[in-house]
């Protein structure tokens, strides 16, 4: 709820038809407006995403059979090592925060654009770089690296393709990654409008406001230890390579104690999300507000400590082996109280299973398994034994692409007409979501099942026995793209000529729904005054609700 | 903005920037010249140690956090004791090899 003029219909133009100190393109790679940086960032990350998806296409052809099918070996690790990289560093990390944490955050809490724009700018021009340094590095003599995503030693430092074009890319997208968290952070802090005291927020801002955390604190570690190999690399130093005198387990703890977090860098403003979406489409205020909003920092400061769960088997004391167990268990703690909390607001809601909640839904779906997944891994005994089997490369599948991914699904279905002032076919929609689903769990669902078997991953060939599952995953990678490929094609023509958005199509009650479609160039006329909790919703005296979403059919 | 106006309050003078460096290029002389003896399984905490004092310094002398408001004080605070926990914790793996 809030007071205030939000906005002058008509007076002022939208931010894409704003026209500021310079027009066209340069209009939008020099605007320090967050929208367009926003937009920037969704432009960008399609383009990485397809790359990406390419990567993963032939990496499923090349294993529909044993032997050798399309590609050779070492363009096989390579092509793991690129689909690694993109996805991560520039798909799923910057992901949400970066697009619609951009765009959304500095609505929802009532500001006229976050704290630092210019370094927001700054931002999305390291991601960018970084990101062109990467593509670029797959062309540059001595070939794509082929390390994993990961960049082990001894491995990473022996290896003669370009490892170090590929680790400085990383390094310059944690720069950006962190100059977006120090964004976030100070925006949430000073830029809230009054009235909008900290359990008035949504709950996206908390999960924002908790990876922001960590993408300060945890990224500068990997950077150091990217430039750590890249020392020991050009000036053979001794700091991880056994050979030289170094210790590669503490490699791997450094690589981890960043990367653990960054997976929830990556799930939490998906979660955030999912928050902000079950509400709207079940009507009903969210169950356990602060709980969720305790729970995103508790996931945040306990997957702070959790990641020599990715070492048990490097070689690590028992006694450090049993406390990172321990602690992998308690994170599972603040992540089902989430899910337990959407499950509790759903609970006699009115439900409208519109594309945003089909994708929230499949979300918890999704993750659940995902989650459980992981925490059957978190389990020492069990572990051992499915250490690097696909069985990982499944759990993880279903927690970043069933999760993360789904999520930025679900926010794109959720805002786009919002962000873009048009609709989308909503039926194309819902078919796409079935056709991605059915998809998902055909190709990821065979590898929980033969890594269990003992399938290993990260192998370009395999025995008889798993070529039934690698064949059904296979398929699924077709089916899962053919989902994609209806989404995208969905979305754009919506964009491009879809029928005009109302100002509030679900009948939302947060702050962006109560401003012009698309916004102004400033967001709001007057800075409004915050009165109420982000999800009430209101029934008018006939008994009925003020504002409901309606369903096409 | 209040914090703004306290930072003119406080100028510190050239004479406590040199101490300040004169201290630290004492501390990094200590570092190297503990670096050579065995102190067993201390060896590291000393050196932390001797870290941790030279970033103390910096930060509050050099950056100013001495004198910022609050909220900034808890943010490093947060910052630090992150780092505390991450090598406590690379040691509950490292203690026991």
């Amino acid at each position: 709820m809030a007071n205030g003029t939000l906005y002058m219909p008509e007076t002022e133009p939208n931010y894409l038809d704003y026209r500021g100190r310079f027009k066209g393109i340069l209009g939008w790679i020099l605007s320090t407006d967050h929208k367009r940086i926003g937009l920037l960032y969704l432009y960008s990350m399609g383009l990485f995403l397809t790359v990406g998806i390419f990567f993963g296409f032939m990496m499923r052809l090349e294993l529909i059979a044993p032997g050798k099918v399309i590609i050779e070996p070492q363009t096989y690790n390579s092509f793991f090592t690129l689909h690694g990289i993109i996805m991560i560093f520039l798909f799923i990390i910057p992901g949400l925060p970066a697009v619609f944490g951009n765009f959304f955050l500095p609505i929802l809490i009532g500001a006229k654009d976050v704290a630092f724009p210019r370094i927001n700018l700054l931002s999305w021009w390291l991601f960018a770089i970084g990101g062109g340094l990467a593509i670029t590095s797959v062309f540059l003599p001595g070939g794509p690296a082929d390390t994993g995503w990961t960049f082990y030693v001894p491995y990473s430092i022996r290896s003669t393709t370009n490892v170090l074009p590929a680790a400085f890319a990383a390094f310059i997208l944690g720069f950006s990654s962190i100059l977006t968290g120090i964004n976030f952070v100070t925006t949430i802090h000073r830029l809230r409008a009054p009235g909008m005291d900290w359990f008035k927020m949504p709950l996206f801002i908390w999960s924002l406001y908790a990876t922001a955390w960590i993408q300060v604190l945890a990224t500068p570690i990997i950077g150091i230890t990217l430039l750590l190999v890249a020392v020991e690399r050009l000036f053979g130093i001794g700091l991880f390579d056994p050979a030289l005198g170094g210790d590669p387990v503490l490699f791997q703890h450094l690589f981890w104690i960043y990367s653990h977090p960054a997976v929830y860098i990556m799930i939490l403003p998906a979660m955030g999300v999912i928050s902000e979406i079950i509400p709207v489409f079940a009507r009903r205020t969210i169950f356990g507000y602060s709980f969720i909003a305790f729970s995103s920092l508790a996931i945040a400061f306990f997957g702070s400590l959790v990641w020599a769960h990715h070492m048990f088997t490097a070689g690590m004391s028992d006694t450090g082996r049993f406390v990172f167990s321990l602690l992998t268990f308690l994170v599972a703690i603040p992540s089902a109280i989430k899910v337990f909390n959407w499950i509790a607001t759903l609970y006699k809601g009115s439900i409208q299973l519109a594309p945003p909640m089909l994708y929230a839904l499949g979300f918890i779906f999704l993750f659940s398994i995902g989650g459980l997944t992981g925490l059957m891994q978190g389990a020492l005994s069990i572990n051992i034994h499915i250490h690097d089997t696909s069985f990982i490369v499944g759990h993880f599948h279903y927690v970043m692409f069933g999760g993360t991914g789904f999520g930025i699904f679900a926010a794109l279905h959720y805002w786009l007409p919002k962000m873009y002032g048009r609709m989308y076919n909503e039926k194309r929609a819902k078919v796409g979501f079935w056709v991605l689903i059915t998809g998902f769990n055909l190709l990821y669902f065979p590898m929980l099942v033969m890594g269990w078997l003992g399938m290993p991953r990260r192998y370009y060939d395999y025995l008889p026995e798993f070529h039934v599952y690698h064949f059904i995953s296979t398929i699924g990678s077709w089916i899962l793209i053919t989902g994609l490929l209806i989404m995208a094609v969905n979305l754009i023509l919506g964009v491009r000529r879809g029928a005009k958005a109302t100002d509030n199509p679900w009948g939302g009650e947060t702050l962006e729904w109560r401003i012009q479609t698309p916004p102004t160039h400033e967001n709001f006329h007057e800075i409004p005054v915050i009165t109420g909790g982000p999800y009430e919703y209101k029934i008018n005296e006939n008994g009925q609700e003020e504002k409901k979403y309606e369903e096409v059919t | 903005m209040s914090n703004h106006e306290s930072h003119e309050n406080h100028v510190t003078g050239y004479g406590v920037y040199l101490l300040v460096w004169l201290g630290l290029l004492m501390l990094t002389g200590i570092t190297v010249a503990v670096a050579g003896i065995d102190f067993g399984r201390i060896t590291i905490t000393v050196a932390l140690l001797i870290a941790a004092i030279k970033s103390w310094l910096v930060l509050t002398i050099f950056m100013h956090l001495k004198f910022e408001d609050t909220t900034f004080k808890i943010f490093v605070f947060v910052a630090v004791i992150t780092f505390v926990v991450f090598i406590v914790l690379l040691f509950a793996d490292y203690l026991f090899m």
